[in-house]
């Protein structure tokens, strides 16, 4: 399992909603590229491409199961790419916190 | 909670954190441009930041150093693109060597900080990041952040949830 993800691509990779519908059904693991081409109003090119673009960002890999390929979601590379968005959310609201404290108190308690 | 909003555009890499807050646009400005002031909430309290340098104005730059719990004390620097106050800050924030030198090998970010009072002594700051990518992400975290660190992570991205509910 790939674990080292590029920031830039798997971002750029899951701005598409189309490319975010193929990696949800895709977590089920079941369907092919044609199969998942089904679900949507384009061409099964235009699919494979999303589904390339997807798996070079380590969102999702193809398996073989007996004489199928079947698309799968990557699940850790989805984690990474979260953690990484919340904890820099996370530093900008504790800093925003300690902000308010700041502007908050009375200024003779200013240490 | 003065956290109002938060925006996360992962295509543009750019997130931005919306905060309202009890005081003027002038009293706001002054977190960022008193030193003393900014050593106060610039780090968390296990990281805490020293400014050793502060010339906000255009072109200029504000120096700083943290330091961790293991004595450990990771350098800093902010090069102001913009200084406009009390209204706009624009900065971009390197990582430093020991002696405080530029590290141009490390990524660091830009954040764009407006500041408007928006009406019964209320003023909102907006501040909008800018990040290259994972490594400098990575890097600022490292940095930053202590707290939060263990804050659970949800089994599917945001972004996902949001497009299941829609659907």
């Amino acid at each position: 399992m790939q674990t080292t993800l590029e920031f830039d691509q798997v971002f750029s990779a899951l701005a598409d909603a189309t490319r975010r519908d193929i990696v949800r059904r895709a977590m089920d693991a079941g369907e092919g590229v044609a199969e998942l081409a089904s679900h949507y109003p384009m061409s099964f090119a235009a699919v494979q491409k999303h589904v390339a673009i997807l798996e070079r960002a380590g969102l999702v890999t193809k398996r073989r199961i007996g004489r199928r390929k079947v698309v799968r979601t990557n699940m850790a590379g989805l984690l990474v790419a979260r953690r990484l968005l919340d904890q820099y959310e996370e530093l900008w609201r504790g800093r925003i916190d300690r902000m308010t404290e700041l502007v908050t108190e009375p200024k003779e308690s200013n240490p | 909670m003065t956290v109002t909003a938060v925006r996360k555009d992962p295509a543009a890499r750019t997130m931005v954190v919306e905060a309202e807050f009890d005081a003027s646009a002038e009293r706001i400005w002054q977190l960022w441009a008193d030193p003393r002031q900014l050593e106060r909430w610039w780090g968390p309290p296990t990281y805490p930041a020293t400014v050793d340098a502060h010339e906000l104005r255009p072109g200029g730059r504000v120096a700083y150093h943290m330091t961790g719990p293991e004595g450990d004390q990771p350098h800093g620097y902010w090069d102001l693109l913009e200084v406009e106050p009390p209204h706009r800050l624009v900065a971009y924030d390197g990582f430093a060597h020991e002696d405080g030198t530029p590290n141009p090998d490390m990524p660091g970010t830009t954040f764009t900080v407006a500041i408007d009072e928006v009406g019964d002594g209320r003023t909102r700051m907006s501040i909008e990041s800018h990040f290259p990518g994972t490594e400098a992400m990575e890097q600022m975290i490292a940095m930053g952040m202590e707290e939060g660190m263990t804050q659970a992570v949800g089994q599917i991205d945001a972004m996902l949830a949001e497009d299941a509910v829609r659907s």
